[in-house]
């Protein structure tokens, strides 16, 4: 039979996917056509979606982006096809040719938009489920040495090995441990975490079981911000069915561990994406930040020791331990191994998601997948890495994508998210928003951070005004360094990058104009 | 005559409720479900606001008194995150995101005019009681910004023509 593919995905239903899928549906019993239709998860081009595919004798063919009312179109040229691939003025060829797929690197995307994301046996047919059963002919040991010598760090930002995180929690004494995904993506321009849950939610699953064989921890939740509904669905569908053929339970696999796992929804607070606070939401409290020591690995959820780790991190485990350390470690450059799922988004023309080995320059990515901005302007300013990363000009532009690189020009790689810019930014403005953004979501447990913020708003209303202008820029950078350097996390601590970035790249946006002072 | 200085002053404990009986009933089968769970309150308060549409001070002794915590610390965490309401919104909710990646594509533009459309701020409900604007800082729809979240449905490419159709979709399906 015909298989047709529509993505179940969040970001092609935002446009309108679901229609979509209902109207070729609804086309194909009209014409008596036998088709199967299947929800797949997106493949990450997200300016075609709702991407549409076609298999004809075993090879997919994309159509994007097609609208409802292109259903009739896209069955008459089906039924004229025959055995070929059909003609349409929405074709894009083979999907698996389509260079922006085709030039990536998926690892730990290779099944998102190929499997049915509700079809356990679908993940089992793609290789699913491999890693595990690698995990439970090894020792918690070796799976732990797996782990560190592929070389993997943490996905959320910090990107802190996560092999030294489980061998701590491994060595650390306890009967009680548990595993912890931070689901609570926040940072603005990034969605691989919400992309992987939608399109391949048991490669997770895998993931955080094999954490907790590692690790010996029997309990794992899921920690996912309220703003992906559709996540959780997928989240507790798949959790259903690994529980049903015993992939998750008391005796996973026969294996003679114990592995539950639980989804629990966050509810609206961008600081819960920092472990700490998201150790104390789970556990029913404000999501204030703890002071660290002790590590959550020595003493994370109810005091207990805790791996917590991204959904990336988790989700990139199954395929190291599955196809060796090795394997993994030859993808990517320095001390930044393996692949990034990096997030291509803002006024881009062909934003999605674009998963390369480290060490790919940013323009090329910006011009190369990207095709530039989409209101056809210059690209002015990239912001990588959430609303706590640098704001790049230009001129960094062939900065490699590697954490060390990145450091280097006091910019951050941190959870892969791009966000472009055209040259109508008013950078002063973005700087503002940044401060605010710190004063809306701030804890208020420190200082810097919980004042900081407010007042940093305040100092470049000033500056921006022409107020003393330059004794108020000696007071924001001032200011910048009291919270870099004085604030209890990144959220105080890395305010600064954006708002000094923009001061430092982009001065002139800064100055009050001439017109505007005279009319003052 | 001289008032006996150790009279006892009674001290009301519980209000009147202004909750529905079923609203009551939501509150306390909230707590049934999930008052044995470890870290039981958030998935308390979102089984409240799920129920009811947020979460009332009458809510909030009742499950204190529930899970045995102080009405302050019920009260602490359900202000301290941004998705709990403390009042009654309107019949739908529309999340509209205010992140970088949307401004870079006209969410400034968008949010003005949402509101002037709606003729509320944020936090306002409009004054037929059909929508609640609430800003959010990243709906993951980053690269088909703006996005705005209907109740529990993304929206993406969100110009404001395309905002006022979902809003006349949304107020028809009410009528």
């Amino acid at each position: 039979m015909l298989k047709v593919y529509v993505p179940r995905d969040a970001a092609a239903r935002s446009l309108g996917a679901d229609a979509t899928a209902i109207a070729i549906a609804t086309e194909a019993a009209r014409r008596g056509v036998a088709i199967e239709l299947v929800r797949n998860g997106s493949r990450g081009l997200l300016w075609l979606e709702p991407l549409v595919e076609l298999e004809m004798a075993g090879r997919r063919h994309a159509y994007g982006p097609v609208q409802p009312r292109d259903a009739v179109s896209l069955l008459d040229a089906l039924q004229a096809a025959g055995e070929r691939a059909p003609e349409h003025p929405l074709g894009l060829g083979p999907t698996e040719e389509i260079p922006y797929l085709k030039r990536q690197q998926r690892l730990t995307f290779a099944r998102v938009g190929i499997t049915d994301p509700r079809s356990l046996e679908d993940y089992l047919a793609h290789d699913g489920y491999r890693g595990l059963k690698t995990a439970l002919a090894l020792t918690p040991g070796q799976i732990v040495e797996q782990v560190t010598a592929s070389g993997l760090r943490g996905r959320g930002g910090a990107a802190f090995p996560a092999g030294i995180k489980w061998k701590t929690v491994l060595g650390a004494p306890g009967a009680q441990k548990y595993i912890v995904c931070n689901a609570d993506e926040g940072d603005s321009g990034t969605f691989s975490d919400r992309m992987v849950m939608e399109g391949d939610p048991f490669v997770l699953i895998e993931g955080m079981t094999i954490a907790g064989l590692a690790t010996g921890a029997d309990r794992g939740y899921i920690y996912l911000r309220w703003e992906y509904p559709d996540a959780r669905r997928a989240l507790e569908a798949a959790i259903q069915a690994a529980y049903a053929a015993n992939y998750l339970g008391e005796n996973v696999q026969g294996g003679g561990r114990r592995f539950d796992l639980e989804v629990r929804m966050g509810a609206g607070a961008y600081i819960c994406g920092e472990e700490t606070s998201l150790l104390e939401s789970l556990e029913g409290k404000r999501g204030q930040v703890r002071f660290k020591p002790p590590l959550p690995a020595l003493a994370g959820l109810f005091g207990k020791p805790t791996v917590i780790n991204n959904v990336i991190t988790f989700a990139s485990v199954p395929i190291i331990l599955d196809r060796g350390a090795e394997f993994y470690k030859n993808f990517g450059m320095g001390r930044s191994r393996g692949t990034l799922p990096l997030q291509l988004a803002g006024n881009v023309k062909q934003g999605g998601l674009i998963e390369v080995a480290f060490g790919m320059s940013l323009r090329e990515i910006l011009y190369e997948y990207g095709g530039g901005t989409l209101s056809g302007r210059p690209i002015r300013a990239v912001q990588v890495g959430g609303p706590l990363g640098a704001y790049m000009p230009e001129s960094q532009f062939d900065t490699p994508l590697d954490y060390e690189a990145f450091a280097g020009v006091k910019a951050m790689l941190g959870h892969g998210g791009i966000v472009v810019f055209d040259d109508t930014a008013d950078m002063a403005a973005q700087a503002r928003y940044a401060m605010e953004f710190c004063a809306v979501e701030s804890c208020g447990k420190c200082t810097p951070c919980r004042i900081g913020s407010t007042r940093g708003v305040e100092v470049i209303d000033r500056l921006v005004g022409g107020e003393n202008a330059a004794a108020q820029e000696v007071l924001l950078r001032d200011l910048c360094e009291t919270m870099t350097y004085g604030s209890l996390c990144a959220l105080g601590g890395l305010t600064p990058y954006p708002v000094i970035s923009c001061l430092n790249h982009f001065p002139e946006d800064f100055v009050k104009t001439k017109s505007a002072q005279a009319s003052a | 005559m001289s008032k006996d200085p150790r009279r006892v002053i009674p001290i009301k404990l519980e209000r009147p409720s202004s909750l529905s009986n079923e609203e009551q009933a939501a509150v306390l089968r909230a707590c049934a479900d999930s008052k044995d769970k470890p870290g039981a309150l958030i998935p308390i308060l979102h089984a409240v606001q799920d129920a009811i549409g947020f979460v009332p001070a009458e809510a909030v002794s009742q499950i204190a008194q529930q899970l045995n915590l102080s009405r302050a610390e019920v009260h602490g965490v359900v202000t301290f995150y941004h998705y709990f309401r403390t009042q009654r919104g309107g019949r739908h909710v529309v999340h509209l995101c205010r992140a970088e990646a949307c401004q870079s594509v006209g969410a400034v533009a968008l949010e003005r005019h949402a509101k002037r459309s709606l003729g509320v701020d944020f936090h306002g409900t409009s004054a037929d009681g059909a929508v609640t604007l609430e800003p959010v800082y990243c709906l993951g729809n980053c690269a088909l910004g703006p996005a705005v979240m209907i109740d529990e449905e993304l929206q993406g490419r969100v110009s404001p023509e395309r905002f006022d159709e979902l809003m006349r979709q949304l107020r028809s399906e009410v009528s």
